[in-house]
């Protein structure tokens, strides 16, 4: 469906790209080649899944694109809003974990990337109770992290990451340690988000369903040295819903992808 | 008392009445302590043994009534020592905890030098510290001495354990170092911190008694443990009892108000602090 062209805006220098890597490489310091090279486009807007088996580099590649590490090699480009507000970063995390402070409340949780601009207590507070509504945990606001069930961690995750209002979503197998039924309305939750808010989201996991489910595009990756082995665009009308996961047209890009994976599991012990 | 019937077979088993339990617990160390003071007092009398030999509880008790003038006097001298080095202790081993935290060339110089003043009895460098310190301050010293460390590796260990994502996310919003302070590493170390302040308040005990012993002066401001050493010369038996009592007193008052220090604060969120049930 659309272009990444469609979805630039005409203000921005990157030509309506959000996140650009150029020939990136990562080697760790134990001489183990992690990623690369990898050149990846993200189109502003998009949604991107990074697929592949553990140890392919797919979460390296976010944390590249975090800033919270460095590359070896190659350029790493993210897109950056015009008027940029002391309030405001431009990438949002969600680790694999919820990784919450534990000794404080779900609004503090959501509230500390704010706090650490020093944006202004009011219109922090405001902003918090926004975002805490639009994952749906408004009456939430005032309980301690281990009250929640994992689910309910997982969105005050993703409240958090989304409350400085960032162009970028990164999200690094988020939902991988929760149960199915969980993680389908987290799914379904995401996608409705996505489609209001139109941030560039790219979202690394595992599994092929959840990433044709979501995704417009799902980038196959393959291991030691992480590279990119196929890319597949899910032409799937939106909105998607629940009836797109049992349609004959969502199993047939399953397979594809999967059938793109299938090189990944031969010779690799243990998994 | 129902704790003491036969359980019936099935029912008994998965639920212990928690009410009864928790009355069982309390109530089993006063009967021991209740039935040793009895068969102390039974053996004294039955045997007529002297009081500088061995003194009944009662005649301890009545010792702690009538000297209570110079008893409290010593007792207020020796918890005030415990405080100040207990004090001294928790903020000087938190700080240094912070600023070896902050700068590791500064660990690496003065740590093994902590150690060193952790390993070395503590009684053989109050004669020193009398020599070179006022007596007052020398006091203080040896209880910081035995104070400090437990804070120190405590709160090292916790601000060294904080979460690796917690701390990645901190540097994506680009927080300063004070910040990730005092919104990460603080918080997080908490648990570790009060469990060494926890420790440190009965050791500072020991260092203001270890201190009091070797100093060894007479006066209306000398401490509980003084009292001891002069009523053993003195042949005073039933005094060093009563001041030995105080001692303990002292001792199990300053850990339980630690321990409920730390239960009020971690209790919302800790797991040392919460109940079973959860």
């Amino acid at each position: 469906m659309a272009e990444p062209a469609a979805l630039s805006e005409p203000h921005s220098g990157t030509a309506g790209l959000a996140v650009s890597l150029r020939e990136v490489t990562k080697v760790y310091q134990s001489g183990v080649m992690a990623l690369g090279p990898l050149d990846l486009d993200v189109g502003k807007g998009e949604f991107v899944s990074l697929l592949g088996p553990s140890g392919c580099g797919k979460s390296t590649a976010l944390r590249l694109i975090a800033g919270l590490d460095v590359p070896t090699s190659g350029s790493v480009g993210v897109a950056h809003h015009a008027e940029l507000s002391p309030a405001k970063n431009a990438i949002g995390f969600v680790f694999q974990e919820p990784t919450l402070m534990p000794w404080t409340s779900v609004r503090e949780n959501v509230l500390i990337p704010l706090k650490l601009a020093h944006a202004p207590a009011a219109e922090a507070d405001a902003r918090v109770s926004e975002v805490l509504a639009q994952v749906g945990l408004a009456e939430f606001a005032e309980a301690y992290p281990r009250e929640l069930s994992g689910g309910m961690k997982m969105r005050v995750s993703l409240a958090r990451a989304l409350v400085t209002d960032p162009d970028i979503l990164l999200m690094d197998e988020p939902f991988a340690a929760l149960d199915e039924i969980t993680r389908f309305r987290l799914n379904n939750d995401l996608l409705s988000l996505w489609r209001n808010l139109r941030k560039t989201v790219i979202f690394v996991t595992h599994s092929v369903f959840e990433s044709v489910y979501l995704s417009q595009r799902v980038v196959v990756m393959t291991a030691r040295p992480g590279r990119i082995g196929a890319e597949f665009r899910i032409d799937a009308p939106e909105p998607r819903a629940e009836d797109f996961r049992t349609s004959a047209e969502y199993a047939g890009y399953c397979r594809q992808v999967s059938n793109a994976l299938a090189p990944s599991y031969s010779g690799q012990p243990g998994r | 008392m129902s704790a003491l019937q036969p359980p019936p077979i099935a029912a008994g088993q998965g639920a212990p009445d928690s009410g009864t339990l928790r009355l069982v617990r309390i109530l089993l160390p006063i009967v021991v302590l209740a039935a040793g003071i009895a068969a102390w007092e039974f053996a004294v009398r039955m045997y007529a043994i002297p009081p500088y030999v061995l003194p009944a509880p009662s005649a301890v008790f009545q010792t702690l009534v009538s000297d209570w003038p110079v008893l409290s006097q010593s007792l207020l001298t020796t918890l005030l020592t415990t405080l100040e080095g207990f004090l001294a202790a928790a903020f000087g081993g938190i700080a240094l905890a912070l600023l070896f935290n902050q700068s590791k060339w500064l660990e690496y110089s003065l740590f093994p030098y902590a150690v060193i003043l952790q390993v070395t009895p503590v009684i053989a460098i109050a004669p020193l510290l009398l020599i070179y310190l006022p007596q007052q301050t020398a006091v203080i010293a040896c209880a910081w001495i035995v104070g400090f460390f437990p804070v120190l590796s405590n709160t090292t260990l916790g601000l060294n354990s904080v979460d690796r994502n917690l701390a990645g996310l901190f540097r994506l919003y680009g927080a300063s170092r004070l910040q990730t302070l005092r919104y990460l590493k603080l918080p997080s170390a908490l648990p570790f911190i009060l469990g060494g302040l926890r420790i440190a308040g009965g050791l500072s005990l020991i260092g203001a008694v270890v201190a009091e012993i070797a100093a060894g002066t007479a006066g209306s401001g000398s401490g509980l443990a003084y009292r001891i050493a002069e009523s053993g010369y003195r042949l005073n038996i039933p005094r060093m009892f009563a001041a030995l009592l105080l001692l303990s007193a002292a001792g199990i008052v300053i850990y339980g108000l630690l321990a409920l220090t730390s239960h009020i604060v971690l209790r919302r969120w800790h797991e040392s602090a919460l109940g079973k049930e959860n």
